[in-house]
């Protein structure tokens, strides 16, 4: 009992001693906290204002999850700055973590559903999902996932009933994980060049160094852009995390990432390895010219656990990302000679 | 050293008096309490799943070393996948040194159990089965390991796969045995890679029974030497049900053994009949291929002292109905595409105790400009490779 009494007021303490600041323990120590109130992330948790040395960013082309809302956070502790990498994530020191906030608008207000964070510990990144409680004043912990039944409408003003799922510990490691390490993806330099985001990194001691010549991918809903850059971008956010050879599905031989030139691991003629039914009545990933007989697009395109990709986190199709992949795959020349 | 072997000591004394037992009951929110379980458990814990059914809505996944699932037996603990909404598979598997075992996975929505990058891994009596009989709606694969070294499947049970139901690939020392497959595409696949043993399995009313292929365009390729012996291989029959796209969507309905492209594969002592296109065949990777390391011709496979019952009385491949007409009706028990590359001597060798009807077909070349032909196959040295030996703990643990 003096030993929990004790650990409480250490706890107390680290909050108390600190105001408006992150409790670092809860990212660093080597429990699963129970509360998304625990690491105080934000100073005020009914409307999520962030505390201190929480820098809020987004993507310039972000993964697609059922037409959520995300908000995020990159958390750096005291005195810790993030190494530039002009290919990989940026390097976060023990210590940092990123807090991510999925919702729906209601009534026109952003209503959060869950919250994963990944923190950076000594024993590398852990990554952990919480789900609000019904009056968002805080989230609890969910390490098996859940499921939670959401309405919603899309941007084209469909509106959607569906059971949105909340990954489970080990499902948050097959996306984040990297040759067996869970890493972050979303935060590599040519994803964060945009309006400003590492410039204000850089100008608040939280990054090293930014080279005038950083990346930068396109964004995937830019008219303006060439359509091959935006689908690219859109595939490697959305499926590079597993198809790349160090990801879970290297075995498949297909590599979505942007810096892949070799055509075939890109899909194009490359016939499936393990799709099963997954392929339905199509040979090949992609046939440039012809979407309809591309088992890329059948894939996005379906919503049935045992075919659709990704894999996880979908219960939509993203139309907008499959007519995207459409106009991309119709403007590749036909190689009638392959068919 | 002599720290290091006390602390070793120290540790393996520590190990079998830490591990603990984590039951999980049949009930209500069983996904939340079984995963729950599957994230608690620590390296050498046993997760003991009790009898009875559990309706699941989601993938399970296991991605701690050294734990042991175990069920009350294959028909007793049934995970059921019939109401899933999300994940590829029904059980995922990334960590090494896991025990299957006891227990049933029905009608996963995707794969049924797949284990990946998951070392020594046992499966042990263990059922997996799309209920509703064969259907291309079904789950691609049953019991699906890929990218891992030393795996063992024994007396497992798969039925119903739209692919393959024990499909084994990417991966290094593999020991199939004592398995049943039936009413699958493909019964038992061996896919790019190397050292393997199917041996003692029955494969029957799939469409085919047992595959070993190596395929282009993949991270790996197969290093061959597998072996296919004493497998009861009968009555194949089961029309092909997989999705067009698949390469198993072209294996002729009534192929017993199927040897594609793959290299050093011995052949023996299996027993085989009523595959009604053929008891064994043998072929090159027939479609075309961008990836410039790959081999798309089978070599040295070896085929000797099988017993061939009935074969090749309803060919089912391109142009096989008007070769059997040509050949009185039925097709020699072994059927070769005799594509070799120029230069090389025959792909396939072994006992000289069956017929063999061979095509002389070039690679890439259609059926049209095949030139059947009936062969005996010659005795060529003996191919030898070492035993499938896995480490103990499996074997053990296989008991």
């Amino acid at each position: 009992m003096k030993v929990l009494l004790g650990a409480a007021a250490l706890f107390v303490a680290a909050l108390l001693g600190r105001p408006g600041g992150v409790n670092d323990a809860a990212i660093t120590g080597a429990g699963w906290p129970a509360h998304l109130s625990d690491y105080a992330f934000f100073t005020d948790l009914k409307t999520r204002a962030p505390a201190q040395r929480l820098m809020p960013y987004n993507l310039e082309t972000p993964l697609f999850s059922d037409y959520a809302e995300k908000e995020r956070y990159i958390y750096l502790p005291e005195g810790a700055r993030a190494k530039y990498d002009a290919d990989k994530p940026l390097d976060l020191p023990v210590g940092a973590a990123l807090v991510k906030t999925f919702g729906y608008r209601v009534n026109g207000a952003f209503k959060p559903l869950e919250t994963r964070v990944l923190l950076h510990r000594a024993s590398g990144w852990a990554a952990i999902p919480y789900v609000w409680n019904a009056e968002g004043t805080d989230a609890d912990i969910k390490r098996a996932g859940t499921r939670l039944p959401v309405t919603f409408t899309d941007p084209s003003g469909e509106t959607h009933r569906i059971s949105y799922a909340v990954p489970n510990q080990n499902q948050c490691k097959d996306c984040h994980a990297l040759a067996g390490e869970v890493t972050p993806i979303g935060i590599k330099a040519r994803y964060l060049n945009h309006a400003g985001q590492l410039e204000k990194l850089l100008a608040g001691g939280m990054l090293d160094r930014l080279p005038a010549d950083a990346p930068k991918v396109a964004r995937w809903d830019d008219k303006a852009a060439p359509v091959d850059a935006r689908a690219r971008a859109w595939l490697e956010i959305n499926c590079a995390h597993c198809h790349n050879p160090q990801g879970a599905a290297s075995n498949s031989g297909l590599f979505l990432d942007l810096a892949r030139t070799d055509p075939e691991q890109r899909g194009l003629f490359k016939r499936p390895t393990a799709a099963g039914r997954g392929a339905g009545t199509r040979d090949f990933d992609i046939v440039p010219g012809d979407p309809q007989a591309s088992i890329l697009l059948y894939r996005m395109e379906s919503t049935d656990p045992g075919i659709a990709m990704p894999e996880l986190g979908r219960a939509t199709v993203h139309k907008e990302g499959v007519a995207l992949i459409r106009e991309w795959i119709e403007s590749m020349p036909k190689s009638p000679d392959r068919r | 050293m002599l720290r290091f072997c006390a602390l070793a000591a120290v540790l393996a004394a520590a190990g079998p008096a830490l591990a603990k037992d984590i039951t999980v009951e049949a009930g209500p929110d069983a996904q939340e309490r079984l995963q729950t379980a599957l994230l608690d458990a620590k390296p050498g814990d046993t997760v003991r799943i009790g009898a009875g059914r559990f309706e699941l809505t989601d993938g399970l996944s296991l991605d701690v070393n050294g734990v042991t699932v175990r069920g009350a037996g294959p028909d007793k603990t049934v995970l059921s996948f019939r109401g899933q909404l999300g994940a590829g598979e029904g059980l995922l598997v990334t960590s090494d040194d896991v025990v299957l075992r006891d227990f049933a996975v029905e009608d996963s929505k995707g794969d049924g159990i797949k284990s990946k990058g998951a070392d020594r891994i046992v499966y042990k009596n263990v059922r997996v089965e799309w209920t509703g009989g064969p259907k291309a709606s079904n789950g691609a694969y049953g019991v699906y390991p890929v990218e891992s070294s030393d795996i063992l499947i024994d007396g497992v049970t798969v039925s119903g796969a739209s692919d393959a139901g024990i499909y084994v690939g990417q991966s290094n020392r593999i020991i199939v045995r004592n398995s049943v497959a039936k009413y699958n595409v493909a019964g038992i696949e061996i896919e790019n890679r190397g050292y393997a043993e199917v041996t003692n399995n029955l494969a029957t009313h799939n469409t085919g029974g047992i595959l070993v292929f190596d395929l282009p365009a993949l991270p790996r390729h197969g290093a061959g030497f597998v072996t296919v012996s004493g497998n009861k291989v009968i009555d194949n029959d089961t029309p092909n049900f997989a999705p067009p796209g698949n390469t198993v969507a072209t294996v002729p309905t009534g192929t017993g053994v199927l040897v594609m492209a793959e290299n050093d594969v011995n052949i023996f002592d299996n027993d085989l009949s009523g595959n009604g296109t053929a008891n064994i065949m043998v072929v090159a990777y027939r479609q075309s291929f961008e990836d410039k390391s790959y081999d798309p011709y089978p070599r040295n496979v070896r085929i000797s002292g099988n017993k061939h019952g009935r074969a090749g009385f309803a060919p089912a491949m391109p142009g096989g109905k008007e070769l059997a007409q040509a050949l009185g009706g039925t097709l020699p028990p072994i059927f070769w595409d005799g594509t070799v590359e120029s230069g090389k001597g025959p792909a396939v060798n072994g006992s000289r105790d069956a017929p063999v009807l061979t095509l002389n077909l070039a690679l890439g070349a259609g059926i049209e400009t095949a030139r059947p032909q009936l062969v005996t196959l010659t005795e060529a040295v003996p191919i030898a490779w070492p035993a499938v030996r896995l480490p103990p703990a499996m074997e053990a643990a296989a008991k």
